[in-house]
């Protein structure tokens, strides 16, 4: 973890496949945000879209990492991992699009609505991928109240 | 609607917060797909869900979930009841399936998501 007085930052590792601890960290940053005393209602949209990020890693990465940076004017939630990567982004943000397995499902996730919802939650969403490499998402959200969404 | 008016409505069993039966509930959502409860769901909501694993749980209180309504006689792990008490929701289980859960409560007056109720 790194404070200072203006900049709050913390680093979440986060394993692939690890379902039974899927949306821990999300958890954790939302009692962090909270605490912080960051407006409800964006508390509620960076914890959404911070746990599909995350459960998009359990379900399809071997590895990531989960960076939340907050600022005076904005939130940032950064995801790095280590996996398969998307082989069409445009496809993948296309609500209801998704490759996922039986196991996926029994969870109830997989049904091809996290990149939307969190691109839904953003007020800045930027989404990369090296197919055979890995996927990194920039999810940002203003503090700053004439910039919101 | 009470917690409590809930418990007694659905006939329902309640696993953790015996302490919280008489928080008022306005709405409620049924779904077993938690991908649907974080696009749709809003804080408050009463969630009614036949997945029983700590995902259910994990799910409601990113969303500020009131409580949750297990379906079909379902009961969460350990994981889950932990889960819910650490962060204070209530969990109940109701013999009912998904359907007739949702109607019952839904004629007695507990509007949807949407706000859309039950007119008499």
């Amino acid at each position: 973890m790194m404070s200072s007085e203006n900049e709050f930052s913390q680093r979440f590792e986060i394993t692939g496949g690890d379902f039974s601890n899927a949306g821990r960290t999300s958890t954790s940053i939302k009692e962090i945000l909270k605490e912080i005393g960051i407006d409800s209602s964006i508390v509620i949209r960076a914890s959404i879209a911070s746990y599909e990020a995350e459960m998009n890693v359990v379900m399809y990465a071997q590895r990531g990492v989960l960076t939340l940076n907050i600022t005076p004017e904005k939130l940032h939630l950064r995801l790095e991992d280590e996996g398969s990567g998307i082989e069409n982004i445009d496809l993948a943000m296309q609500e209801g699009f998704s490759t996922a397995t039986d196991e996926m499902r029994e969870m109830g996730f997989g049904a091809g609505m996290g990149l939307p919802n969190i691109k839904k939650n953003a007020d800045k969403f930027e989404i990369s991928s090296t197919p055979g490499k890995g996927t990194s998402l920039d999810i940002i959200f203003c503090l700053n109240k004439t910039e919101r969404k | 609607m009470t917690l409590r008016e809930i418990k007694e409505l659905l006939q329902a069993e309640v696993i953790q917060g015996d302490e919280s039966l008489d928080v008022e509930i306005t709405f409620a959502g049924g779904s077993d797909l938690m991908s649907d409860v974080l696009a749709f769901g809003k804080p408050g909501i009463l969630l009614l869900t036949g997945l029983s694993n700590a995902q259910s749980v994990r799910t409601a209180n990113i969303i500020d979930a009131k409580a949750i309504v297990y379906v079909r006689g379902k009961k969460p792990d350990k994981m889950g009841i932990e889960l819910a008490r650490e962060n204070g929701i209530p969990l109940l289980s109701t013999k009912y399936m998904m359907y007739t859960a949702c109607g019952l409560l839904f004629s007695h007056g507990l509007s949807g998501v949407s706000g859309i109720s039950h007119k008499e």
